[in-house]
């Protein structure tokens, strides 16, 4: 009972929260509203026994993803630039994706019900030690070709940034 | 832990479908790579969910490998904002045209 209380909490703030993130005027108030919705997500991982990625999520994401976004709109002062208001065919497109997406995702989910609900939720907890032990020993080589993508994404970013076009 | 799986899908088809607007309906370079992550973290949270019904740890390997990705397309991401901005003073998708002569 409470977990359905808890899930039904988290993702009402989770939605609200990442409509407002859409319809805020500074980005600063986006970069806010979506570490509120990550903090959520987080918390909804928490209910699915993988406490691994919650903290990995709140660290990561929430912690350092989002003040590096934090630290360019401050590095670029955007809050002085206003964004223009206007209807045009981009957001009329939006909005006609958007509703089909999940309309799709929705109808999808709904058919396949049945099948899904024979699902029960396993014992096999998601605790640093059981990733640890996927991680080290099954999906070792990815693990080690991620470190080098962080590596070139660093360098690269660098150079990016350091560049000056003509 | 009676949660039902349908739940938890839902919730994410929200969150991308929420996130695939804010790609198109802002103009604003960086709220668009915000809205990115928002999708990304939809998708995290279907995996999460299916590795977790169906009794397997590869799906949260594989959102540990998501996390990463995105936090390395988020440096690569800012730093061709930065680089933009350096050159166009604006983050405004309208007023960048780079291959229009």
């Amino acid at each position: 009972m409470f977990a359905e209380i808890f899930f039904i909490a988290a993702s009402l703030v989770a939605v609200f929260s990442a409509l407002a993130m859409l319809i805020a005027r500074s980005p600063v108030q986006s970069a806010l509203w979506l570490i509120l919705v990550m903090l959520c997500v987080a918390g909804l991982y928490v209910t699915l026994n993988a406490e691994f990625i919650a903290v990995v999520q709140v660290l990561v994401y929430a912690g350092a993803i989002m003040v590096l976004f934090l630290f360019v709109i401050m590095l670029l002062n955007l809050s002085a630039v206003p964004e223009i208001d206007r209807i045009d065919g981009k957001k009329v497109t939006g909005f006609i994706l958007f509703t089909v997406i999940l309309a799709q995702l929705v109808y999808v989910t709904a058919t396949t019900s049945e099948s899904l609900s024979s699902a029960v939720v396993s014992a096999e907890s998601g605790s640093a030690l059981n990733i640890a032990e996927a991680l080290f020993t099954r999906y070792v080589l990815p693990f080690e070709i991620i470190g080098i993508l962080l590596l070139v994404a660093t360098v690269g970013a660098v150079i990016l940034a350091k560049r000056t076009f003509e | 832990m009676g949660i039902p799986l349908t739940w938890y899908l839902t919730l994410s088809a929200v969150l991308f479908s929420i996130g695939v607007m804010g790609v198109l309906y802002r103009s604003n370079l960086i709220v668009i790579l915000m809205s990115i992550e928002l999708m990304l973290n939809a998708v995290n949270l279907t995996l999460v969910a299916f590795a977790q019904f169906m009794g397997d740890i590869s799906g949260q390997i594989l959102v540990f490998f998501v996390i990463s990705v995105a936090a390395a397309e988020a440096a690569i991401g800012l730093a061709i904002v930065i680089a933009i901005f350096r050159n166009k003073l604006t983050v405004d998708v309208n007023d960048i045209k780079l291959f229009r002569h």
